[in-house]
Order: C-alpha cells, then sequence, then structure tokens
C-alpha cells in the first residue's frame, strides 16, 4: 500500500520539468474543488471551522451561479492533523479527483509538506492562516496575513502606546522563534528594550515560573506567541498573580474569537490582539457574512480571522478564472495579481509577484461579551512583504 | 531572597498538582499493579463534572467546593464500571490493560468531544480564589494555595483510612499477600473494585482542582497522565508517601531548573534526572517488603 502510493509520487515526480498533463475535467456543467482541513486530530477543533467557512463560501457561489457558469462540486478530504497524510491527500485531490484548486491547511507544517506535491502537480493551494513569512510558491496562494501584516503592525501600535520595553513569550516551535526573531529586529531599531524571552513547551500547563519572570522583569507589555491550551494556563496565572491589562498588556497573535470563551473573558478581558478581521467589523458585508453564516450552523457560533480568510479565499479564487475566463492553472496564475474582493475584513487584493495578498491590520481589544473590538487599524491595506524587503531593519532576517 | 521564596512556591505548588493527579494513581497503580491509561481521562471527567455543576448551580461561589464530592462520586463509578467490565478480566496481563485503557482513553476524549464540543470550556474561579495573597510583601496565588491545602488533605485522608480503617486494613492485606488474605475471608474482589473507586474517585476530584489552572477540553487528561506514572514510578510502587515525596522533589526541581533555564530545557532535565535516580534505584524512593511470591 505505501509502496504503491510512494511509486504514485515518484512517477508523478519524474514527469519532469513539464509536469503531468492536467486532469482537470472542464467539459461539464460542474467543476470540483478540493476542501483539505483536518476533520480529526489535535488540530480539528481549528481546522473544522475554516471547513465550515469554505462550505459556506462554495454554497454561495453555487447559489449565484457557480464559477464561469459552472457549479462547484465539493471534493472534501480529511488531513487528519498529520502533515504527511495532508501531503497523500492532496496527491489523491489533484491526481485522481482532478480538482481545479485545493483550499485548506492550518499548521505551517501542513503547508510545508503539500508544498512539494503542488509544485510538482503544478496545481493550486489556497492557504487561509496567518504564518511565519519567509516563503512564496507561484502555486499557493496566502490569504493569511504575513508578519508585516500581522506582527509589524502590532509592534508600532505597542510604539504608539509608548511601550518601551518588551517581554516575549511563545510556545517552543518555528511560529513563535520567528516571529520573535523579527520582533527582536524591530525593537533594536526602534529603541525597544527586550526585558526577556521564554518559551514553553507544546502543552506546557505550568505557567508559575515563567509569568513570575514576566512580572520580575517588568516590561511595559508582553508579546504572546504562545498556542492553543497553554494561553488558558497562561492567562489564570497571569490574573491569578494581580498582573492586569492596564499595567501591563499582554499582545497576542494566536488569540481569536474561538479561543476566547475556553480561556475565560474574565481571565483576559482587555487585553489586546493583532489580527486582521473580528466578527464585530461594523460593515455591510461583514454583517451580511455573520449572518450567513450563523443561519446555517447556529446561532452560538462565532466567525474568526482564519475562518474569514478560508471564505475569502474561495471567492478570490472565483475572481482570478474569472478574469482568467480559465480554470487553467497558468491563466489563473497569470490573472491573479490585481484580483481584489469586496470581504468581511474590507477590500483585499492579490499581489501578482508574492501572492499573498494586500489586508488592513487591525488590533482589538476582548470585550465583556467574548468577541474583539477593534480598538486600531492601519487604515489602508498593507501590501504584502514575506521576506520583509522594505524594512531595512529586517535586512539579516531572512538569510 | 524573593525569588527564593517565588520559586520555593511556586515548586511546592507544581508538586501538590501533580501529587493531586497521581495519588490516585498510586492506588490503582501502585497498590494493584494496574496499569490505567485512562486515568488522565478520569481527571477529565472530573473537571467537566466542575463545569457542570457550576452551570446548574449558577454561582461561582460555592459550586466548586460542591463539585469536589460529586467529582469524586463520577470518577469512581467511571473506575468501577472500567474495572467491572473490563480490567478484572486480564489482571495479570498489563501488557493488554496498558492496550487496553489506553483504547478507553481514547474513546472517552472522543465522548467528551461529542457531548461538550471541541472547544475548551471555562470553570471561572470563585471570588474567594481570585487573586494573590500578600505575605511579607510576596503575592501567593489564592488558586494554588487552595490547590496545595487539597492535596495535602486528600493524602491525610487516603494515608489515615488506610492506617486505620478496616477497609484500609482489607487494602494492604490484599495488596501485600493476595492467597493469604482470601484464605483469612477477606473478599479480594470487593476489595478491589473499593480501591479502583478510590483512586479513580481522586482522579476526579483532580480534575476538579486543575479547573483552577489550565484549560478544560477533551484532551486535558493526556498532559497530566505522563506525569502521574512518573511520580509513582520515582515514589516506589506500592508507597503512598513515596508519590508524596516524589511529587513535591519533581515539583520543586522542574521549577528551579526553569528558573534558571527554560521551561524545554526543565523538562529534558528532569527526565534526565529521573532516568538517571531509576538507574541506581529502580524500585523508587520507598519499597514494600512483603512475603508475597509473586
Amino acid at each position: 500500500m505505501l509502496s504503491a502510493c510512494g511509486a504514485r509520487v515518484d512517477a508523478a515526480g519524474s514527469g519532469g520539468a513539464a509536469a503531468a498533463p492536467s486532469c482537470v475535467d472542464t467539459s461539464g456543467s460542474e467543476i470540483k474543488v478540493g476542501f483539505l482541513n483536518s476533520r480529526s486530530g489535535t488540530m480539528a477543533i481549528s481546522e473544522n471551522t475554516v471547513f465550515d467557512s469554505l462550505s459556506l463560501a462554495a454554497e454561495q457561489i453555487n447559489a449565484a451561479g457557480g464559477v464561469l457558469g459552472k457549479q462547484l462540486n465539493v471534493v472534501a478530504e480529511d488531513g487528519a492533523s498529520e502533515p504527511t497524510i495532508f501531503a497523500e491527500k492532496a496527491q489523491k485531490l489533484i491526481r485522481s479527483d482532478c480538482v481545479a484548486a485545493v483550499f485548506g491547511g492550518w499548521t505551517s507544517s501542513s503547508r510545508k509538506a503539500m508544498l512539494p506535491v503542488f509544485e510538482s502537480n503544478n496545481s493550486l493551494l489556497f492557504y487561509p492562516v496567518q504564518y511565519e513569512g519567509l516563503e512564496s510558491s507561484k502555486n499557493i496562494f496566502y490569504t493569511g496575513a504575513t508578519t508585516n501584516q500581522q506582527i509589524i503592525p502590532a509592534l508600532d501600535y505597542l510604539k504608539e502606546q509608548g511601550v518601551t520595553s518588551l517581554f516575549l513569550v511563545g510556545s517552543d516551535y518555528v511560529f513563535p522563534q520567528t516571529a520573535n526573531k523579527i520582533i527582536k529586529a524591530y525593537a533594536a531599531a526602534n529603541g525597544i528594550e527586550i526585558k526577556g524571552e521564554e518559551y514553553a513547551p507544546l502543552g506546557h500547563t505550568d505557567f508559575a515560573t515563567i509569568v513570575a519572570k514576566v512580572r520580575d522583569a517588568g516590561a511595559g507589555a508582553v508579546f504572546n506567541t504562545l498556542n492553543g491550551d497553554s494561553n488558558v494556563a497562561f492567562f489564570k496565572e497571569y490574573k491569578n498573580l494581580g498582573l492586569t491589562p492596564a499595567a501591563m498588556p499582554v499582545i497576542s497573535v494566536s488569540i481569536a474569537e474561538e479561543e476566547v470563551g475556553g480561556i475565560g473573558v474574565d481571565n483576559i478581558i482587555d487585553q489586546p490582539v493583532a489580527w486582521n478581521y473580528y466578527q464585530t467589523i461594523d460593515t455591510p458585508t461583514n454583517k451580511q457574512f455573520v449572518e450567513a453564516f450563523k443561519a446555517k450552523y447556529g446561532a452560538t457560533r462565532v466567525t474568526s480571522d482564519p475562518m474569514e480568510a478560508a471564505y475569502t479565499s474561495l471567492f478570490l479564487w472565483k475572481g482570478m478564472v474569472e478574469k482568467a475566463g480559465s480554470f487553467d492553472v497558468a491563466a489563473v496564475q497569470a490573472a491573479a495579481g490585481g484580483v481584489s474582493y469586496d470581504a468581511p475584513e474590507g477590500t483585499v487584493t492579490v499581489n501578482g509577484e508574492n501572492h499573498h495578498i494586500a489586508k488592513t491590520a487591525l488590533i482589538g481589544k476582548i470585550g465583556a461579551d467574548g468577541l474583539i473590538h477593534t480598538e486600531w487599524s492601519s487604515g489602508a491595506p498593507i501590501e504584502p512583504d514575506p521576506y520583509l524587503k522594505t524594512y531595512p531593519w529586517a535586512s539579516g532576517l531572512a538569510s | 531572597m524573593d525569588t527564593l521564596v517565588t520559586q520555593v512556591f511556586n515548586g511546592l505548588s507544581g508538586g501538590s498538582i501533580l501529587l493531586l493527579a497521581a495519588l490516585g494513581l498510586a492506588l490503582t497503580f501502585g497498590q494493584m499493579g494496574v496499569i490505567n491509561m485512562a486515568h488522565g481521562e478520569f481527571i477529565m471527567a472530573g473537571a467537566y463534572t466542575a463545569y457542570v455543576t457550576q452551570n446548574v448551580l449558577g454561582s461561582a461561589g460555592l459550586s466548586l467546593l460542591v463539585s469536589l464530592p460529586i467529582a469524586f462520586a463520577v470518577g469512581g463509578v467511571l473506575g468501577v464500571v472500567l474495572e467491572a467490565t473490563l480490567l478484572r478480566r486480564m489482571y495479570h496481563r498489563p501488557l493488554d490493560t496498558l492496550l487496553v485503557t489506553w483504547g478507553v482513553s481514547l474513546v472517552l476524549q472522543q465522548l467528551a468531544r461529542d457531548v461538550f464540543g471541541t472547544a475548551g470550556v471555562d470553570v471561572p474561579a470563585p471570588s474567594w480564589l481570585s487573586g494573590p495573597v500578600e505575605v511579607l510583601g510576596f503575592a501567593f496565588p489564592r488558586t494554588r494555595l487552595f490547590i496545595l491545602l487539597l492535596a495535602v488533605a486528600a493524602f491525610l485522608v487516603l494515608a489515615a483510612a488506610l492506617r486505620y480503617t478496616a477497609l484500609g486494613r482489607r487494602i494492604r492485606a490484599t495488596v501485600q499477600n493476595r492467597p493469604l488474605a482470601e484464605t483469612s475471608g477477606i473478599s479480594t474482589r470487593a476489595t478491589d473494585r473499593l480501591t479502583f473507586f478510590i483512586g479513580s474517585g481522586l482522579a476526579g476530584v483532580a480534575g476538579v482542582a486543575l479547573t483552577l489552572m489550565g484549560s478544560i477540553s477533551a484532551n486535558l487528561g493526556t498532559s497530566y497522565i505522563v506525569d502521574a506514572f512518573l511520580v509513582v514510578v520515582v515514589g516506589g510502587i506500592g508507597q503512598i508517601r513515596g508519590a508524596v515525596i516524589a511529587a513535591f522533589l519533581l515539583g520543586v526541581a522542574q521549577s528551579w531548573i526553569e528558573y534558571s533555564t527554560t521551561a524545554s530545557i526543565a523538562k529534558v532535565l528532569v527526565f534526565a534526572l529521573i532516568v538517571a535516580f531509576l538507574q541506581v534505584r529502580p524500585q523508587g524512593i520507598f519499597t514494600v517488603r512483603t512475603r508475597s511470591l509473586a
């Protein structure tokens, strides 16, 4: 079983420079697209929400007449929270199901595992989650934020608030480590002192020592890149030691509407977070999105940044295909630059060179209602710059 | 000096959390020799019991205390059901027990996801436990003091029950020499079941305490099960007081190493220390001398 699978990958890979010809069937009244999310395993808790918003987008597109007159036929696969399974399922979606594009992935390791599959088959992946940057592939469209649309605006915000020293707390893996490198370079260039830097193993549950270090260092603010359940233990400890957002705010880049309930609103109220979308955004487009989502999945459900980025990704692909007048990958890639969409987060535009999208950065604060309310905005969409080439202080980072 | 006091306290507090998680296991694994991988899920069941109790009673005031006995019963009943349906059929097959109870733990996790949803839930700490207590200029979180007291109380009650009650004598007799205990007229079946009830019930109590510290979700138990087994192994199989000393030693070691290095390195070093210790003393801190042939 395994060797057969491997052989197939090799066969596809050894197709040479001209990848195996696409088998996408555009003759009928339907066009197949793939949704590849973890429906089981540890990431299911997050990725199920992305699957839900993708399904809503597909339903709405079909109700409005489809793409180039063809109805979307969704083939859903489970990545099972395992990067190797993501790669296998991506291969299956492209070569056996012959989908025109795939939407999904969450962790960076799942994206990195799928990248060679999409490149060797010359197919398209739409990836909806903010990530650590330093990547760009012509076969991937990144509809979440890269670092200059989330982390750097968060630092700009803190600087505007008069913060002159930071303490960095993160989980011990690639995203926090990369983010903190960027934060340290920014701090060095902007006269912000880094009072300390602490990493906790993934799944760490006892934050007494780390919070004690944070308290003793007495920084102006804490920059939090902790992941998952660790946030709950961290914020409970933070509050129990008597630390407050007024005295030392903790700005987070991985806590969205979905996570607030589990942390407990009391434990995190008034703390700032950095994203590009909040459920509370007051525009007609977002109201329609939130209402449609709640109508389909229940009034208690919330919408978050990755969900919105996934929803938007399907409409951006539709825009590219319609601009190209074809489902052909090369034609879609050529048409991608400049395609824009009036998304729930605001207008977003695809950057044809690095395949990320220009989006507005928003700093929000967690309210008593458990939702996030915008406090600060970058005002206009920020052009994506995954390698931070336009920031002189970041010149040493990309290497 | 500040650091010394804070870190000793954090170490003791971390130790008390370990002790609560491991105390029940010291009975079921330590005394009975059953490798129960689902012990972590009994902890999770206790945490969700606190959540449900709080939702029913509404106020955060006394519901935490009310949920302690309820969680003990919930954990205990789960334990007895597991014992009566599966474990008693495999008392002399430790590897099978390990696999079966691991399977049970996966089933219970999925059950929790289906009932309570995949997102974590929150049990707000009651107002009398929020914030720190100031003593001589040091801030001690009330929640941690509460858990420390609860762990010590749970240990004292358990130790007294084992030492002074008829039930305790029966448990000890069965552990030390099962055939002789049986010959003396002790129903070892009933004793096993009761021991399992108490051990699993203690896991439920630990679950209530852990709601004060971290996230309450289906995989809560998996965060603690390995540490709990470590405590029992280091403490010495068959010894409750060994678990106490091991829990506090590990807690203090973790918090001290973490303070001078990082959380990841502390975890590695503590593991290395345990491996080194078990090389020198494979039987753990304490051992039971028995005349049983088993």
